[in-house]
C-alpha cells in the first residue's frame, strides 16, 4: 500500500484526495515518517506532525505535502539559507510564493538544505553539512537546491520548491533524475526569498514529472505588489497534454555543444538519443547560433556576485542572526561576525562582487558584464525567430563525487555552462531526466521565450512520455 | 611680492535633504512619525529583514515631481534607483536606495541659484548614543531607532552660485518657503525635516577656477548655517593668505562651540559602489503624473512676490515679506479684496508688520481676532484721515485684544482725528508756537527740521489723535509761511 501511495505523483495524489479516495493525513504521515528517517541530510527543518488546521480536501493541492528550500521565509520556522550567520533565524513573515501555495492547499512538510545563500552547484557549501545524492550516496545532488532535489528523488516529499539563479533548480534536477523548471524572470514573486542575485533569482518547482511542475507552477505565478519586478503571467498555466512534437523547431546551440565545452561523452550520447526521440515525435532539430553564450559564465560571475555583495551586507550582526563581538568596537564586530558567519564560497563571491563594483573597475567589469548580458538576451531573441525552443544538456556531466570539485571553484562554476545563458536572458527553461549514464541521471534542457511556459511544459511532457524515464523513489535509492 | 592686495571670493553650493511629508515611508507602509516611542514604526522591509523588497511610495514620487516643477527642473521621463553601499548600524540593508546617474529632476533654477539636480532616496535610522556626552565618543553604548529609517527624502543639490554666508542663508529661506508653500515637507531644521550641507571654497576675486572645497555638515538651523559658512570662509581665506592650501575634507559643525572639526579621514574614504537597484524597475513619470503635479502647485512664493511688487506697487522687501510667509500673503490679499478698489494696497501692506508684532511673530493672522475686513476698515479710516497714524496703532492693539471693529473702538475710546476748522487744533498749534518761540523762529527762518518739537507738543496735547500733515500745515499757516 505504502509503495503505491509513494509512487503517486503529487498531482495524482491531490486528485485522489479531492475524489475522496485518499486520506490526506495518511499521505502526510507517510512522507513525514520517510523524511524523519532521512539519511541524505536533505532537510534543515521538519514539521513534527500534521498541521493543526488539518487538510482542506477542496483545495487544488488538497493538503499534499511540500518541501521548501531553506531560503524561502516561513513565519516562525527556521530559515537559514544554508548559513551559520542565520543559524536559528525565524522570520516574522512568509514568502509570497509559499503563501500562495498554502492558499492553494499545500502543506509544509519541511525545509530543505541548500548551498549557503544559494551559492554552489553541489550542496557542499551548506553550513549544515552536504546533502547526498540518493542515486549514489558518495555523490553530490547538485546545487544549490540540492536538498529539494534529493528529497523529491528519494521520495521523502512529493515535490519541492527551489530557486534558480544560474542553474540552481535545473542542475540538481538533472543530477537527481527529476524535473526542474526555472520560470521566466518576474513570473513568480521574489518577496520573502533570501536574495542571492536579485536580477536573476527565480523560484520554481522540483518535481517527479512535468505535470507536477505545471501544477505547482500554476499556483506560484502572478504579480505581487510586494515585488516590483514581478509581472502578471499573461495566460492561465495549463496542464501539459501534448504527445507529439510535429513541426516543433528545436535549436541546438553550436557554442554550447562545441568540442571544448567540457560535456561528458555519456551526456552527449544521452542528448543525441533524446534528439532522436524528438525527431521521432515530429520535431525538426537543427543547429543554431548563440554567439555570446560562451561568455555567459564570465558575465554571470560578475553580475551575480556584485548583486550578492550588496544583498549580503545586511548580515552584519546588528539586528538578527549571528553576532561575534570582536574587540568591542563596531568595525571589529562586523568583521568578526562576517568572518565566522559566512563560508568560503560566500566570502569569495562577496569579494569578487565588491571588487567588480569598485570605483575605477565598475565599467570594466560590471558595465561590460551588463553589455554581454544584453547581447546574450538578443542572441536568444534572434534564435527564437527561427526556433521554438533551444535545447542543450542541462549540465556537462552527471553527479560527481563529494569533494571532487570543492577545491577548484572554476571547475565547479563550469557546471552552469549550459544553464547560465537562460538565467541572464530571464527566459524559462526546464530540465527533464533523459536517461542514465553509468547509472546516474542525465538531464535534458529546453528553453523558450519569456512567458512561453505553457508551450515549454507541453514539449517537455511529450518528450517525457517518449523517454519513459523511471525515476521512482525505489529506483532512485530512496529505500536504501 | 605676496598678494596682500588679493581679494578672495567665496563660492558656495548647498546640498539640502528634505523629509517628504508623506503618510508612509519611501519603500514600505510604515507611518512616518516624530518623537514616538523608538522602533514602533517598523516592519520587515524597513528593518532590512532577509527576503524583503522595496516598493516605491507613489506619493513621494508625486512630491518629487512637484519639487522639480517648483524649482523649474527638467523632470526625467525615466529615472533609476541605485544602491549606495556602506556599512553602518543606521542602515539596515547595508545600502541606501538612492538615485545616482539618472535622478528624477535635472537642471533648474530658484531665484538666482541654479539647481543641479533633485533626487529621491530613503533616510537612515537614528543612532542614539547612551551615555553622558550624548555623542558617539564616550558613549556607554549605542542603540538604533528605526522609526526614521526609510523616511522619504528629496536631496536638492545646487550649483556653486552663492557667494556669502548671508546669501546662502537667504536663499535657503527662499527654498524653505517654496517647499512649505507647495506642501511637500514640514521643512523644520530643528526637527531635521530640512537639513543643509554646504560645499565651500574660496578663490581670488575674478578667477573662474574653483578652489579646493570642503563639505560642512550638521548645521541644523539658519543661524548655524550662516555661522558655519562664515567661519569656514574666514578659515580658508586665512589659509590662502598665509600661502597654505585648503585640504579637501568634511567638517562637522559643533553648535555648542560654533567650531568646525574634521571628520576622521577613514570616515571619508568611502567607495559607495553604486549600481542599479535590481529590486526596482526604472521610475517612469507619465504625462498624467506631470499634469497632476502641475495642477497641485500653488502660486510659488517668488512668483507671488513678483506679482505683489509689479501689480500692487509694494516694495520688493515688503512683497517678499508677505509672499515668503504664505499665511501673511493670504491675509493681506483677503484684506485687500475686502477693502475694495479704493483701498491703498501699499498702505495696507504696511499694516501687516504691526499686526504681526501684536499677535506674535510666528502666529497666523487668520487665527487672530482681527478679520481681514476689519484691518481693511482701519486702513480706510487712516486714509480718509478720520484716524491718525499714531492713534490707529492704538486702535489696532485694541482690535487684537477685543476683536471689535475699528470704527467701534474709535467711537468708544474717542480716538478720532482732530482736524478741520472747528476742531480746536488751531488753538493747540498756537499754544505750541507760544510755548517754544525758539523753534518757531527757526522754522520761520526756513529751518523746517525745527518743526519737530512743535509737532511733538501738539501730539502730546492731542494724545496722538491729530494728523501730522494737518499740524504742519497749521504751523506754516500760523507762522505766515
Amino acid at each position: 500500500m505504502s509503495d503505491a501511495l509513494l509512487n503517486l505523483t503529487a498531482a495524482a495524489a491531490a486528485a485522489a484526495i479531492r475524489a475522496g479516495e485518499l486520506d490526506p493525513a495518511e499521505l502526510f504521515e507517510l512522507y513525514r515518517e520517510r523524511a524523519a528517517a532521512d539519511s541524505l541530510n536533505a532537510f534543515s527543518w521538519l514539521c513534527d506532525g500534521a498541521p493543526d488546521a488539518g487538510f482542506d480536501r477542496s483545495t487544488p493541492l488538497a493538503g499534499v505535502p511540500l518541501g521548501v528550500k531553506d531560503l524561502f521565509c516561513t513565519a516562525g520556522i527556521p530559515t537559514q539559507s544554508g548559513s551559520r550567520i542565520l543559524e536559528g533565524y525565524r522570520p516574522p513573515y512568509t514568502a509570497t510564493v509559499v503563501e500562495r501555495l498554502y492558499a492553494a492547499g499545500a502543506t509544509l512538510l519541511g525545509k530543505t538544505h541548500q548551498d549557503e545563500f544559494a551559492m554552489g552547484s553541489s550542496n557542499e557549501n551548506c553550513a549544515f553539512g552536504p546533502v547526498l545524492n540518493p542515486w549514489d550516496r558518495t555523490r553530490v545532488p547538485g546545487g544549490s537546491s540540492g536538498g529539494s532535489a534529493a528529497a523529491v528523488a528519494a521520495g521523502l516529499v512529493p515535490w519541492a520548491l527551489g530557486t534558480d539563479t544560474g542553474g540552481s533548480i535545473r542542475q540538481p534536477a538533472s543530477f537527481c533524475g527529476i524535473v526542474g523548471l526555472k520560470p521566466t524572470y518576474g513570473s513568480c514573486s521574489r518577496y520573502g526569498m533570501i536574495a542571492f542575485a536579485s536580477s536573476l533569482d527565480q523560484a520554481g518547482p522540483l518535481t517527479r514529472d512535468v505535470s507536477d511542475s505545471a501544477l505547482l507552477f500554476s499556483h506560484m505565478v502572478g504579480q505581487d505588489a510586494n515585488d516590483s519586478t514581478s509581472l502578471a503571467f499573461p495566460e492561465p498555466v495549463r496542464m501539459p497534454a501534448r504527445r507529439e512534437l510535429s513541426g516543433v523547431r528545436l535549436g541546438v546551440p553550436e557554442e554550447l555543444l562545441s568540442a571544448d565545452s567540457g560535456i561528458d561523452q555519456g551526456v552527449r550520447e544521452s542528448f543525441e538519443q533524446t534528439l532522436s526521440l524528438a525527431r521521432g515525435l515530429g520535431a525538426v532539430v537543427s543547429p543554431c547560433r548563440l554567439p555570446h553564450a560562451p561568455h555567459a559564465l564570465s558575465a554571470y560571475y560578475i553580475v551575480a556576485p556584485a548583486e550578492a555583495s550588496a544583498n549580503l551586507a545586511r548580515f552584519d550582526g546588528v539586528r538578527y542572526g549571528l553576532r561575534v563581538p570582536g574587540n568591542g568596537d563596531l568595525e571589529s564586530m562586523y568583521s568578526a561576525t562576517r568572518a565566522a558567519g559566512f563560508g568560503p564560497e560566500v566570502k569569495r563571491r562577496i569579494m569578487l562582487g565588491t571588487y567588480a563594483l569598485s570605483s575605477g573597475y565598475y565599467d570594466a567589469y560590471y558595465g561590460t558584464a551588463l553589455r554581454v548580458r544584453t547581447r546574450i538576451a538578443q542572441d536568444f531573441q534572434r534564435a527564437f525567430e527561427q526556433f521554438d525552443f533551444i535545447v542543450t544538456p542541462t549540465a556537462p556531466g552527471t553527479a560527481f563525487e563529494l569533494g571532487a570539485k570543492s577545491s577548484d571553484p572554476l571547475a565547479m562554476y563550469l557546471n552552469d555552462f549550459c544553464t547560465v545563458p537562460m538565467s541572464l536572458a530571464g527566459i524559462p527553461a526546464i530540465s527533464i531526466p533523459a536517461g542514465l549514464s553509468e547509472g546516474l541521471p542525465v538531464g535534458f534542457q529546453l528553453a523558450g521565450p519569456a512567458f512561453s511556459e505553457n508551450r515549454l511544459l507541453d514539449a517537455a511532457f511529450a518528450l517525457e512520455q517518449a523517454i519513459g524515464f523511471d525515476g521512482s523513489p525505489a529506483r532512485a535509492g530512496g529505500r536504501a | 611680492m605676496s598678494g596682500a592686495a588679493v581679494e578672495y571670493e567665496p563660492v558656495i553650493g548647498l546640498e539640502i535633504h528634505v523629509q517628504l511629508r508623506t503618510r508612509t515611508k519611501m519603500f514600505c507602509g510604515c507611518e512616518l512619525s516624530f518623537g514616538d516611542e523608538p522602533n514602533v514604526h517598523t516592519c520587515p522591509r524597513c528593518l532590512g529583514l532577509p527576503g524583503t523588497l522595496p516598493v516605491v511610495n507613489a506619493q513621494a514620487v508625486h512630491y518629487g515631481i512637484m519639487i522639480g516643477l517648483a524649482l523649474g527642473c527638467e523632470i526625467a521621463p525615466r529615472s533609476q534607483f541605485h544602491r549606495k553601499n556602506y556599512f553602518y548600524p543606521d542602515l539596515p540593508k547595508g545600502y541606501q536606495i538612492s538615485q545616482y546617474d539618472v535622478p528624477i529632476c535635472g537642471p533648474g533654477k530658484l531665484g538666482e541659484v541654479r539647481i543641479h539636480r533633485v533626487h529621491l532616496e530613503e533616510d537612515a535610522a537614528k543612532l542614539v548614543h547612551v551615555g553622558e556626552s550624548g555623542r558617539i565618543h564616550g558613549a556607554d553604548r549605542s542603540v538604533v531607532d528605526f522609526n526614521r529609517g526609510g523616511t522619504p527624502l528629496a536631496e536638492i543639490v545646487t550649483e556653486p552660485d552663492l557667494h556669502s554666508a548671508d546669501e546662502a542663508r537667504e536663499w535657503l529661506n527662499l527654498l524653505r518657503t517654496t517647499l512649505r508653500a507647495i506642501g511637500v515637507s514640514d521643512v523644520n531644521m530643528e526637527e531635521g525635516s530640512l537639513r543643509c550641507d554646504a560645499n565651500v571654497s574660496v578663490r581670488p576675486l575674478g578667477s573662474d577656477q574653483l578652489g579646493t572645497k570642503t563639505e560642512l555638515k550638521n548645521m541644523n538651523s539658519f543661524r548655524f548655517l550662516a555661522q558655519g559658512v562664515k567661519a569656514e570662509i574666514e578659515r580658508q581665506t586665512a589659509l590662502l593668505r598665509a600661502g597654505e592650501q585648503v585640504q579637501q575634507e568634511t567638517l562637522h559643525f559643533d553648535p555648542a562651540s560654533g567650531r568646525l572639526t574634521p571628520l576622521r579621514s577613514k570616515e571619508q574614504a568611502h567607495d559607495y559602489r553604486y549600481f542599479p537597484e535590481p529590486d526596482l524597475v526604472p521610475l517612469v513619470v507619465t504625462e498624467a503624473m506631470l499634469e497632476r503635479a502641475r495642477a497641485e502647485l500653488p502660486e510659488l512664493p517668488a512668483d507671488r512676490a513678483a506679482r505683489l511688487e509689479r501689480d500692487l506697487g509694494l516694495s520688493g522687501e515688503r512683497a517678499r515679506e508677505l509672499a515668503f510667509r504664505p499665511e501673511l500673503g493670504d491675509f493681506y490679499e483677503a484684506a485687500l479684496a475686502a477693502g475694495g478698489p479704493q483701498l491703498d494696497a501699499v498702505a495696507l501692506a504696511n499694516w501687516i508688520p504691526p499686526l504681526v508684532e501684536r499677535i506674535g511673530s510666528d502666529a497666523d493672522p487668520a487665527g487672530s481676532r482681527v478679520s481681514p475686513s476689519a484691518l481693511a476698515a482701519l486702513v480706510a479710516l487712516v486714509s480718509s484721515r478720520a484716524v491718525s497714524q499714531t492713534a490707529a496703532r492704538d486702535v489696532l492693539t485694541l482690535m487684537v485684544q477685543s476683536g471689535d471693529q475699528p470704527a467701534t473702538i474709535v467711537e468708544r475710546e474717542g480716538l478720532g482725528a482732530i482736524g478741520g476748522d472747528d476742531s480746536g487744533l488751531a488753538q493747540v498749534v498756537a499754544a505750541a508756537i507760544a510755548a517754544d518761540p525758539d523753534a518757531a523762529e527757526k522754522v520761520r527762518d526756513g529751518n523746517m527740521k525745527a518743526v519737530g518739537p512743535l509737532v511733538g507738543y501738539v501730539m502730546r496735547e492731542t494724545k496722538g489723535r491729530a494728523d501730522g500733515g494737518e499740524i504742519t500745515r497749521l504751523i506754516r499757516e500760523q507762522l505766515g509761511l
